[in-house]
């Protein structure tokens, strides 16, 4: 009954928070709507006993990604006025197409999975298990190339998001290391023999 | 004998191709010697193979030389049936492309096709052969096809000249609707007895008479007369009958050796030959044989009355020649087939000698062929004048010439039987007797006798012409005139064709005919007092009463009779018919499947419709293409929602 | 009615769906296009685990922790690509941006 109410409440804020996101005039209250409904998510995962995902999903997600969106957002002078104009003309469009889908998905979900046996939770797991180990186990032993895969994709996105944002602007002075580094002796001291001064 | 049957079809193409391709480098005379002496040794083993079956009594040859395709059980073969018939025709074929040859060099002498010329006149050798030796349809039709490519070659030799690509397409034409009918009737003999060779379909054509066909719903065609009719009209175009006769006499476009060769003695038989050989067939159905009398009484009449009109020297003889034709179908409706064969032996050299005169007085008059333009040139040309005269007397028939012979025997023939449309054919070519005399008479009269119509410079350049033309003339003269006396009997009553031909006993009037004969000498009497002669005698003192006599009467008479004289010039509105309705209806046919079909539907809608329909498409469709992505990832989510959709409401 | 498979899966189809909406609404922010881009990565996400969850099978959880890899990975890069963009152009407004007009 808890869990009833829990998941109603929360998949409420969720809902909420998702139309938030779509029609805040700012897109700072856009990020954090969508923080809200990520952490909202969290929760449900929870509920669904996917405590690690919840974890990183909070930590990850609105820990780093969604920080990051914030960032942006504020270093882009954006013109808000300019940006939420037009927003209405194809409004009813595109809020009859999702409610098509949602109709075609919960026609699915509702008739035509009846008698598909899956509306009953399982058991709850028993006290000692975890969850975290549980996915370790799996991760590293069948799953160790995806995740290898997964290791090298961030590391690319890495390299390329500094690759695309850095740049060199014209005209500015900055050291060269590798020059600075190579340098030797001679090239900076150069021993003059001169004769001594007589005085007279 | 193979290797000499081979030699006499293959020497004339052998020359042919030296003097077609070759022609440039031995020259003129290199030309006319390899052909000459390809023919010349054609017709010497010619001769030598009819010796050898008439005389020595050589068994006919009937058998493949080579095997050209074999499809699924259909044999296509080149094969020779040497029997009496196929020998006689090559002797006279060979025996009278050699004397065309010979006079072309004369005919042809300043011509610049020389080569071609000769070239063509080799190769149409070769074809007639390959038609005449033939022993199955396939080859058959090769040769009919061959004769007509260079028929038409020849008609439009002078190309430069528009009436004769206008007279060779024309032949070409008409002569394709009688193939028609011809490949038609190969086809239906080939569905109905699986063979192509002659003596297996002959040995079944009697099982043919009792099946029917329907080519209509509801109506019973008896197959064996559907066939005989449709290879008779394939005769039709080729033998120059009724109403497949207009390209005949247009043909005359071509130089004059080739009417004689092609148009008068050889390739017009063709059609002739073909019946005769087909006998076996046509025997046995009454319906055709009768459809054949018809016809050729009609061309024999009506195609003779033509002649009597025309002006232009080679016309006239065309118009007779059509007209001959008409007696030999009629003898082949009679079921007198070797009396059809016998007037195509005489008419073969009597008419090309007729040919060959006007060709010589065409040569003198400087290529005048206007008869109203002659007169009065026996003085000049002795040797064309009297070969002339024994042309045109065998031409009507005078007793004792060769024409005399077949054609009364003929006459006789058809008097005889009983067949269905013999009392119409009789009457008809009785009174063609009269007509042939007339008008074969008024152009010896208007063109030896009489008044000198021709202007000053042509009358002092009038003189006899060269030894090689005056040579075939002679040389032709002398059978025209004798060659009745000695094949009358054999070929006509003794059984001279044997199995070539097969006459059913109750038809066989030329056995009738026989009981009553007694030697040619006595035919000869007969002849004199029979109407034929008298009717052909009235027609000689008709036109030299209304063309001699008093000249100023034939143009009277037209004026009085207008409308039969325009009848007459107007050649009974074939031509008119022809062009008018035919010609006419298949071009406006044309003219709107080009313009509407080709040029709108086709090209217009198909081919620029398609192009322009994908560029009026992508018109409208680079609207969508906005270039917004988010424009494309909702069309996307669109879609999935139309399919989802669609997937759910099917069920 | 306690809570089954059907009210998560109902819950990821209303997020999807808002999401589709907001692309299609937010035509002129392209960072509020990335952020529906992320809630419908969220919907899926949802999906996973619940059916993880159904059928006690803890791949589809693993599924969800590389689709959190790569999603980071894709925003991060998207978000240097926007900077880029505004740099240029000195706007994010999608509709400047219509290179691939037909």
């Amino acid at each position: 009954m808890f869990q009833s109410i829990l998941f109603y409440w929360i998949a409420f804020v969720v809902v909420v928070a998702a139309l938030g996101v779509i029609s805040a005039r700012n897109p700072i209250h856009s990020v954090m709507f969508l923080v809200l409904a990520f952490v909202s998510s969290a929760v449900l995962w929870m509920l669904l006993e996917a405590e690690f995902l919840a974890i990183v999903l909070v930590l990850v997600y609105v820990g780093a990604v969604m920080v990051l969106f914030l960032f942006v957002v504020m270093m882009l002078d954006i013109n808000v006025q300019r940006m939420r104009e037009g927003l209405t003309r194809y409004a009813p469009l595109g809020i009859g197409v999702a409610v098509v889908v949602i109709l075609e998905i919960a026609h699915v979900v509702w008739f035509k999975a009846q008698g598909f046996s899956l509306g009953v939770a399982p058991q709850p797991a028993p006290a000692d298990y975890s969850n975290t180990e549980a996915l370790g186990a799996v991760l590293y032993t069948e799953y160790v190339y995806p995740l290898e895969l997964a290791a090298v994709l961030l590391l690319v996105a890495i390299i390329a998001a500094i690759a695309l944002t850095m740049r060199q602007r014209p005209g500015l002075k900055k050291q060269n290391i590798a020059k600075q580094v190579a340098v030797r002796a001679e090239d900076r001291v150069r021993l003059v023999k001169m004769k001594t001064e007589k005085e007279e | 004998m193979e290797n000499i049957y081979l030699t006499i079809v293959l020497a004339p193409l052998l020359a042919a191709i030296v003097a077609g391709l070759f022609g440039r480098q031995i020259g003129r005379a290199g030309a006319h010697w390899v052909t000459i002496l390809a023919v010349g040794l054609s017709c010497g083993l010619s001769l030598y193979v009819l010796k050898g079956i008439v005389v020595d009594g050589d068994p006919v040859f009937n058998g493949a030389v080579y095997t050209w395709a074999d499809i699924d059980g259909l044999h296509m073969e080149v094969g020779f049936l040497i029997d009496r018939l196929a020998a006689l025709m090559m002797a006279i074929v060979t025996f009278i492309s050699f004397m065309v040859h010979i006079y072309t060099i004369g005919y042809m002498r300043d011509d610049p096709g020389y080569q071609r010329f000769f070239s063509y006149i080799s190769l149409f050798t070769f074809s007639m052969l390959m038609l005449v030796m033939s022993n199955n349809f396939v080859q058959l039709f090769f040769g009919w096809e061959a004769v007509g490519l260079v028929s038409y070659l020849l008609i439009g030799f002078w190309y430069k000249r528009p009436t004769a690509i206008f007279a060779n397409l024309k032949a070409f034409l008409v002569n394709r609707v009688g193939d028609f009918g011809f490949i038609l009737g190969i086809a239906g003999i080939y569905y109905y007895t699986g063979s192509m060779d002659y003596w297996q379909v002959f040995q079944q054509a009697p099982a043919l008479t009792s099946q029917t066909m329907q080519i209509f719903p509801g109506m019973d065609w008896q197959v064996l007369s559907v066939i005989c009719i449709c290879l008779f009209i394939g005769a039709m175009g080729k033998s120059a009958q009724v109403p497949l006769h207009v390209w005949l006499p247009d043909s005359m476009e071509g130089p004059t050796p080739i009417s004689a060769l092609i148009h008068a003695a050889t390739m017009v038989t063709a059609g002739i030959f073909m019946v005769a050989r087909m006998s076996p067939l046509f025997e046995l159905s009454t319906t055709a044989l009768g459809f054949v009398m018809v016809i050729g009484a009609l061309t024999a009449f009506f195609m003779g009355l033509l002649g009597v009109v025309q002006n232009d020297i080679k016309r006239v003889v065309a118009y007779s020649t059509i007209s001959q034709l008409g007696y030999m179908t009629v003898a082949l409706g009679a079921s007198a087939y070797a009396a059809g064969i016998f007037h195509l032996t005489t008419h073969a050299f009597f008419k090309a000698l007729l040919f060959l005169v006007a060709g010589s007085v065409i040569i003198a008059m400087h290529h005048e062929q206007d008869i109203r333009k002659m007169g009065g040139l026996r003085k000049y040309m002795p040797v064309t004048y009297w070969t002339a005269v024994v042309g045109s007397l065998a031409l009507i028939g005078f007793p004792g010439f060769s024409g005399f012979f077949s054609k009364d025997a003929l006459i006789e023939a058809v008097h005889l039987s009983q067949a269905p449309g013999a009392g119409l054919a009789y009457w008809a070519i009785l009174l063609s007797v009269f007509v042939t005399a007339l008008y074969t008479f008024r152009l010896l009269f208007l063109t030896f006798h009489g008044e000198e119509r021709m202007d000053r410079h042509t009358r002092e350049q009038l003189k006899e012409s060269p030894l090689v033309v005056t040579v075939p003339l002679v040389l032709l003269a002398i059978p025209s005139a004798m060659i009745g006396w000695y094949t009358i009997e054999p070929l006509l009553f003794d059984g001279f064709f044997g199995g070539s031909i097969m006459v059913l006993p109750a038809q066989d009037v030329l056995a009738r005919l026989g009981h009553e004969f007694h030697g040619p000498a006595a035919f000869v009497l007969h002849g004199i007092k029979g109407p034929a002669f008298w009717l052909a005698m009235s027609g000689i003192a008709t036109a030299w009463w209304v063309y001699l006599k008093k000249p100023g009467l034939s143009a009277e008479i037209s004026r009085r009779s207008n409308r039969l004289y325009e009848l007459l010039v107007n050649k009974y509105y074939f031509d008119d018919f022809n062009e008018k309705i035919v010609a006419a209806g298949g071009r406006a046919v044309g003219n709107f499947l080009w313009r509407i079909g080709d040029e709108k539907i086709i090209d217009g809608g198909l081919v620029n419709g398609t192009a322009n329909g994908i560029a009026w498409i992508a018109q409208r469709v680079r609207g969508i293409q906005t270039g917004y992505l988010y424009h494309y990832a909702f069309t996307m989510i669109f879609g999935f929602a139309v399919l989802a959709g669609w997937l759910l409401l099917r069920g | 009615m306690s809570i089954g498979l059907t009210h998560y899966l109902l819950l990821s189809a209303i997020l999807f769906s808002i999401s589709v909406a907001g692309i299609f609404i937010n035509r002129k922010n392209v960072i509020v296009l990335l952020m529906c881009i992320e809630l419908m990565v969220l919907a899926v996400n949802f999906n996973f685990i619940a059916f993880s969850h159904y059928l006690g099978d803890l791949s589809g959880q693993i599924f969800v922790f590389f689709i959190l890899t790569v999603a980071a990975a894709e925003s991060a890069i998207g978000l240097a690509i926007l900077i880029l963009l505004f740099r240029n152009r000195s706007s994010i407004n999608v509709e400047d941006m219509d290179g691939m007009r037909g």
